[in-house]
């Protein structure tokens, strides 16, 4: 007889609401991204007041997993399961704060002309969207392998992110009356270094749901 | 330099064969139980764990056509091979069952009757014994007033808690309990275990359980038994977190058994 149907049914549901909180995530950031490079005041307003449902998304999720833990007393994997869903959801509405972060640099920048096209940020964006992808594949299939990969990359972001704020302050001399479109670019290169490092830890829990071990990928 | 922790065993089992006729009911078991550490069994019906514990003071003897092969030592001597004393083997490796079992006979003469049985006479080291043996299992307080009124007038849990003390009463190494709190309720149930969590300070104990919770919440090894096989032994918090085997993980995350 198979047991505990109920439960693994929740089990999945909680999964399925962690991928739906994620990609809303997701797309956030690449919309916000798109704010920068368009100036698009009202799409940048938009973003920061769509939070709340990402807000609401990760409320729903920390409800259901305590209900799971009170009710099922759940051990080992299932408990894994759980416990990787709750911190998962933590890192996700982090990240999603981040594309709030971006949007709120856009209507700073408003609409004041770029001292110069916007190029290197989005790859930056792109590098940190490919390991938020990679670190979702990974906890939907469990592949331990892809979620090491994953944290890879996050040197090549830490690099760029480097190269990307100095060249930036580099400017601050050349063009003063910029200074504040300046320091907004530098701290949108910080808040896409901050998405990398959370998609990171995203693929660390993938690893201690998987094998029941802490591993630090950052080491 | 790491600490190392080590354990003096009280019990050794070395390739443990045991066959009821021709049903080979436990499988070449290898099992070391430290010394006041808790043990927890667990485990599907059937899998051979309470007939381990019973081989352990030699109660599986009273089962008829037994057979047992391997090596049952306990304090470095073999239980099964030599001659030995059982009424001196059960006063040192006590036993607790499923449910209270105390003889219709008042709350006193329950706790003192192995006391007596083993030559202690003068009444007031009897009451001395009976008293302590009482507080041990946080029984003391509840009965103090009616230690002549007759055990089976407790509740169910008192009960259990008396047999308890009636097995401390001999100065035992060991304490065995086969499913101790199955037929209690709730609060009976957890004031057994916090008993339990008490009692490891001065005993070793052996408890077969099918409550998983229970045995996460009293036990400091685990051990998992399978069809007559010992599946799985590891620390209790390894197996309730990430257990070796996966027929371990399927049970204890209730998936079979």
């Amino acid at each position: 007889m198979i047991t505990r149907l109920n439960f693994d049914s929740n089990l999945k549901q909680l999964k399925d609401m962690l991928m739906e909180m994620a990609h809303k995530s997701e797309h956030a950031i690449k919309e916000s991204i798109n704010t920068l490079i368009n100036q698009d005041i009202e799409k940048a307003n938009e973003i920061i007041k769509n939070d709340t449902i990402i807000d609401e998304l990760e409320h729903e999720i920390n409800n259901k997993a305590i209900i799971l833990i009170a009710k099922e007393s759940p051990v080992a994997r299932d408990l894994r399961k759980i416990v990787v869903a709750l911190k998962i959801s933590s890192e996700v509405e982090r990240i999603a704060d981040n594309a709030v972060n971006i949007a709120k640099s856009t209507l700073h920048i408003g609409k004041e002309k770029h001292i110069k096209e916007i190029v290197d940020i989005p790859k930056m964006m792109d590098l940190a969207l490919d390991m938020l992808s990679d670190s979702l594949k990974a906890f939907l299939s469990e592949d331990v392998d892809l979620a090491k990969e994953c944290a890879k990359k996050d040197d090549k972001v830490d690099e760029m992110y480097g190269t990307l704020v100095k060249e930036l302050l580099g400017y601050i001399q050349k063009y003063p009356a910029q200074t504040n479109q300046i320091t907004q670019l530098a701290f949108v290169c910080r808040y896409i270094e901050r998405i990398a490092d959370h998609s990171t830890n995203i693929a660390e829990h993938v690893i201690y749901l998987v094998t029941g071990e802490r591993f630090d990928l950052n080491a | 330099m790491s600490a190392i922790t080590v354990h003096r065993q009280v019990f050794q089992i070395n390739d443990l064969n045991l066959w009821y006729g021709e049903h080979h009911a436990l499988k070449k078991i290898n099992f070391p139980i430290n010394k006041k550490e808790v043990t927890a069994i667990i485990g599907p019906s059937g899998c051979g764990k309470s007939t381990f514990i019973k081989t352990l003071n030699l109660m599986i003897n009273y089962v008829p056509n037994v057979k047992m092969t391997g090596e049952i030592n306990y304090n470095g001597q073999n239980i099964l091979n030599e001659k030995m004393d059982l009424v001196e083997l059960r006063k040192n490796v006590g036993m607790v069952f499923q449910k209270g079992n105390p003889f219709p006979q008042s709350i006193f003469d329950n706790v003192a009757y192995g006391p007596r049985i083993h030559g202690i006479k003068r009444k007031t080291h009897l009451e001395e014994i009976v008293t302590k043996s009482l507080m041990d299992v946080a029984l003391w307080d509840e009965v103090k007033d009616r230690l002549n009124t007759p055990a089976l007038g407790l509740s169910g849990g008192q009960q259990q808690r008396l047999c308890i003390a009636r097995a401390l009463a001999t100065k035992p190494d060991v304490l065995l309990m086969d499913e101790p709190t199955s037929a209690l309720d709730p609060i009976s149930t957890l004031k057994i275990e916090e008993l339990i969590l008490k009692l490891k300070e001065k005993y070793t104990i052996v408890i077969v359980t099918h409550n998983m919770q229970q045995a996460s919440r009293v036990s400091d090894r685990t051990a998992f038994f399978l069809m007559g096989e010992l599946i799985e032994l590891d620390k209790t918090e390894k197996i309730f977190s990430n257990p070796s085997d996966e027929r371990t993980e399927g049970y204890i995350t209730g998936r079979f058994g």
